[in-house]
């Protein structure tokens, strides 16, 4: 296979006499690079792996780190072949970031059977660190629990009690409204009732009068992507939030608000595991990044592909080799930190936990310049902010 | 409309004598000697995906270059059956053998019931009823829960044969796979050679002449719709045991696409040209894979040639050339 | 109160408005692939990515030259319209000698080409554009809120149907163009260009593709995927109505909209299928379609 191939720094390595070892590690980063998530994973996740790579200092503490890379289009079939051809053929060692959660349960089964190890960072799919956890798997920057539970309790708390649910009638739509109505029924808020519309859909319109008719105070957003960015400009054409409804996205990125502009957008609660605007770290670091992006700030989903490779690394470098046991052992048992995440730690199933952010879009006269979209509202501590560990049923919890 | 609807499908098939020549019998031979070599050089996955999609070709072929009839929703028998065939071996812990059974026996089904509707139109209108039938199959397997949605069937096990033979191997699942597809194309074969096959190119080249010859045209556009779509079932059942997973890409429209490809680049209505379009096509996505959308482009491009200027495909060239029907 | 099978009267009078929108562009679709089966015999598969094109032109046009949304409903179908006659010239009229399949599968190919491109430059992540002033806004009808622009568009499509319909059934020139259908050769006898006729055609019926693609653009958003799937649900509508008539394939556009949006009030997960739904039983008891000459 024609690979982009990036050899880092192998003659420092050779260089470095005096370091006791000599690992050679190949790290392919598989997500979308051509779809609707390109713009939240695509090169950003490479050029963040590199960064990682780099900050580390890889080459001189003897570890050499080849990334790799390919487009999985989304879909579970290109993903599954490619993650076997790069396990049987290429010696891939490490698969980052596979956003879709379809995609990413294909890579989680390859990577099991082939005993290798997976760092997910674009995925949402609870099921990776639950029922199909597997021992080389760690899932890292989110995934639907934290944010139903984010936004979900975040709306309640604020008086929006009764919800309606706007699904995307699929396997993600359906368990993003469980677990929402979950949190919401916890948090003593009730839900109305809720649609399902065909997914990818065009014209929400229908659906969304439906919504308005139930009465709800918020309409949950339970879809992803493309369907969420129309909702919510089909609402605004429709007159729904101007007639008082609110609209909870249940999983939106800072791309999808820059898609939207902060016009249709301002007002929208969500939940996000990283912002690039938070501290002074996580503000340099972000700017590194742009610079090597033509401008675009990273997403959570980069910042967490950072996170994890730094983690893994660290790992190798404890270990003394790349066997997946090993490595995977150090990562769970040492808690991780860096200038992007903080601190975190990785549990038992596979579930990296760290502090979970509440935020708002501002309005257009709040915001002070290109990217400057959210408000800080809360921060949800690492403990709560995900699900808790006997709750998952992953079979890696004893 | 005119009465007679003249169809200038390949030529190379009409001259296709009744009996098996020796030169066919050499060149399955030859075929099958290459495929077992050929694991232990190439990447095993990479050639039962060829394999998967060259049966699935051949049988669109038996469909529409001898039988006249383009169907352009044949992936909804190819994904159904794979989802069948992966929900048998997960969820009901079948034999893999079982399994494709029943993924090929659903496929059978499914198209014998679109089958006898579209059958109902002709031409360009059994094309769009196809299309729109499996796009309705698309939407079934998108929102009902047996199919997983959009995560598809994951981690399906290869499972043991008879009970006996892990399949967990690549190898040994390989010549499973080799022995599934190659028994297909001898049906196919079979098929086409047989006097229903002649009947079948009657009704292809002179409906009217048929029906007034006394030929009940429906059932054989029937029967030879439903045994395409359980030979395309076969495919998919045996493909979703190679990559333990069923998905929509099984089902969705470009599938049917693809495969319409396939079998007009290697040459509708030869018998060995589907095989060939299937390799060059599989060969062609794998290379191409990292450069996104130019894999379509690529595609659409390879059919607006073939289609203006390469209609006989590479195996109807070739048979012209070397004037044997291939 | 009274309700209609537990669905209040509001909400099913602003369902049956809203179908009526989306019907809009099934009957364009279908209106544009009638024409062109009318004169061609071919069906025209790559109609979805010349809708899709017609966004797009429209976007390039406000983004890169600062043409405003008026200026795009004429201009736009004119420069989606050029390309159809340069590929009508250079390929398809290349196939009139062939089965009308090699049609169905050229243009297929071009179909994969054109999105292909368009996903290449621009991400599929869509293009936003936004409604024209003089649209903005909307009305409280008393049981729903109708957006200006979506009232709009059911104007402006009825007005281009029926222009189509008057067009082709009552004038000169779609006298010629009936005549031309039943025998090309006696027109031409006739001393009328035949070929040409053919081509302005094919021209025309695409440009109805790009002036729905423009309607289109402000309310769903500017992406190479939009025509894809809508394409084939038209196809099921042409499929249902008959591509004999003009007038056949608009009433099946509009009606086929309004009964999908009632299933998506009575009936959300079935709304995608039931016009295949639709259509299987018409296959059953009309095979022709409804407005179909038994062929």
């Amino acid at each position: 296979m024609n690979f982009k191939t990036a050899t880092l720094a192998g003659l420092a390595a050779m260089l470095m006499a005096g370091s006791a070892m000599a690992v050679d590690v190949k790290l392919g980063v598989l997500n979308d690079r051509s779809g609707i998530y390109a713009d939240l994973s695509g090169e950003g996740s490479v050029v963040a792996a590199r960064m990682a790579i780099e900050d580390f200092d890889a080459a001189a503490k003897g570890i050499n780190v080849e990334v790799i890379s390919a487009d999985h289009q989304n879909k579970p079939d290109v993903a599954s072949t490619i993650a076997r051809q790069w396990y049987d053929e290429e010696g891939v060692d490490v698969i980052v970031d596979v956003p879709t959660s379809s995609a990413a349960l294909a890579v989680n089964e390859i990577t099991r059977e082939k005993g290798k190890i997976f760092l997910n960072s674009g995925a949402a799919s609870t099921d990776l660190t639950g029922a199909q956890c597997a021992p080389g798997t760690a899932h890292w920057t989110y995934d639907t629990y934290a944010l139903a539970n984010g936004t979900g309790k975040a709306m309640v708390d604020n008086g929006y009690q009764n919800w309606y649910f706007l699904t995307a009638d699929y396997a993600f739509g359906h368990s993003l409204e469980e677990n929402t109505t979950a949190v919401v029924q916890a948090s003593g808020g009730t839900v109305v009732g809720s649609v399902r519309h065909p997914f990818p859909g065009t014209d929400f319109s229908s659906f969304l009068l439906q919504a308005q008719a139930s009465g709800a105070d918020v309409i949950g957003l339970a879809n992803a992507g493309g369907d969420t960015v129309n909702s919510i400009k089909q609402a605004a054409e429709f007159g729904i939030t101007q007639a008082g409804q609110a609209l909870a996205g249940l999983l939106i990125f800072i791309t999808d608000v820059h898609a939207l502009g902060l016009e249709t957008a301002q007002g929208l609660v969500l939940t996000e595991a990283f912002y690039w605007d938070l501290n002074d770290e996580t503000r340099a670091w972000s700017e590194r990044f742009s610079e090597e992006m033509g401008g675009s700030k990273p997403t959570m989903v980069h910042a967490g592909v950072y996170s994890a490779v730094t983690h893994y690394l660290k790992g190798v470098e404890a270990s003394g080799d790349k066997a997946t046991d090993g490595v995977m052992d150090w990562m769970k048992s040492n808690p991780s930190s860096d200038q992007v995440f903080g601190e975190g730690e990785l549990r038992a199933d596979g579930r990296h936990i760290h502090d979970m952010y509440l935020f708002q879009v501002k309005s257009p006269a709040e915001s002070t310049g290109e990217w400057d979209y959210y408000k800080l509202l809360a921060t949800i501590p690492a403990e709560i902010a995900f699900r808790p560990l006997e709750d998952g049923g992953c079979a890696l919890v004893e | 409309m005119s009465v007679t609807t003249e169809t200038t499908y390949s030529s190379a098939a009409d001259a296709m004598p009744i009996g098996t020549p020796r030169h066919h019998i050499i060149i399955f031979a030859g075929l099958l000697v290459l495929l077992l070599i050929a694991p232990f050089v190439l990447y095993p996955v990479f050639i039962m995906k060829i394999l998967c999609f060259a049966l699935f070709a051949s049988a669109l072929n038996l469909l529409l270059g001898f039988g006249g009839l383009l169907s352009f929703g044949h992936a909804a028998f190819f994904g159904s059956a794979s989802y069948v065939t992966a929900h048998a071996a997960k969820v009901w812990g079948l034999t893999p053998e079982v399994a494709i059974l029943l993924g090929t026996i659903a496929a059978a089904f499914l198209g014998l019931v679109i089958g006898a509707l579209a059958i109902r139109r002709q031409g360009i209108y059994f094309a769009m009823v196809t299309l729109a039938f499996a796009q309705m199959v698309f939407f079934f397997a998108l929102q009902s829960p047996f199919t997983g949605g959009e995560d598809g069937i994951q981690a399906v096990p290869r499972g043991d044969l008879f009970g006996v033979i892990p399949l967990s191997n690549d190898m040994t699942l390989y010549f499973v796979v080799l022995a599934i597809v190659f028994g297909g194309l001898l049906a196919i074969y079979r098929i086409i050679h047989s006097p229903f096959g002649q009947v079948l190119k009657a009704i292809r080249d002179n409906e009217p002449r048929s029906i007034s010859l006394g030929y009940k045209v429906n059932r054989y556009k029937l029967a030879v719709f439903v045994m395409s779509a359980t030979l395309a079932g076969m495919a998919g059942s045996t493909k979703a045991l190679v990559f333990q997973l069923a998905s929509l890409t099984d089902v969705y429209w470009t599938m049917s696409g693809e495969v319409v490809l396939m079998t007009l680049l290697g040459g509708m209505g030869t018998i060995f040209g589907p095989f060939v379009g299937a390799a060059v096509i599989v060969t062609m996505q794998n290379y191409f894979a990292s450069f996104g959308a130019w894999v379509t482009i690529l595609q659409g491009t390879i059919f607006v040639v073939s289609v203006l200027l390469f209609r006989e495909g590479i195996i109807g060239v070739l048979s012209r050339w070397l004037k044997k029907p291939l | 109160m009274f309700e209609l099978l537990g669905i209040p009267p509001q909400a099913l009078f602003g369902q049956l408005l809203l179908g009526l929108i989306n019907g809009s562009f099934y009957a364009l679709l279908s209106l544009g692939l009638a024409v062109i089966f009318g004169l061609l015999n071919i069906i025209n598969f790559s109609h979805g990515a010349q809708y899709m094109m017609g966004a797009f032109v429209a976007w390039m046009g406000l983004t890169w030259l600062g043409i405003p949304y008026w200026g795009a409903l004429v201009i736009v179908p004119l420069v989606v319209g050029t390309t159809g006659v340069v590929i009508e010239r250079l390929m398809i009229s290349k196939l009139y000698h062939l089965d009308h399949l090699y049609g169905l599968l050229l243009t297929f190919g071009l179909a994969l080409i054109i999105q292909g491109l368009f996903r290449n430059g621009f991400g599929v992540s869509g293009l936003p554009y936004s409604i024209p002033s003089q649209l903005s806004g909307g009305t409280n009808l008393g049981f729903m809120f109708l957006p200006n622009y979506r009232a709009w568009v059911v104007v402006a499509s009825l007005i281009v149907c029926f222009g189509t319909w008057f067009a082709i059934e009552r004038t000169r020139l779609g006298a010629y163009l009936r005549a031309a259908t039943e025998n090309p050769t006696l027109v031409g006898a006739f001393g009328i260009n035949v070929p040409r006729m053919i081509t302005l055609t094919y021209g025309f019926g695409v440009a109805l593709a790009a002036f729905a693609g423009v309607l289109a653009a402000p309310i769903y958003s500017v992406n190479p995927n939009m025509g894809a799937d809508l394409i084939i649900v038209v196809f099921a509508v042409v499929v249902i109505g008959g591509m004999g008539s003009i007038l056949g394939a608009i009433l099946t556009g509009f009606g086929l909209g309004i009964v999908e949006g009632l299933t998506k009030v009575f009936y959300p997960e079935a709304s995608s299928v039931a016009i295949f739904v639709i259509m299987a039983i018409v296959l059953l008891f009309k095979p022709a379609g409804l407005f179909g000459r038994t062929a």
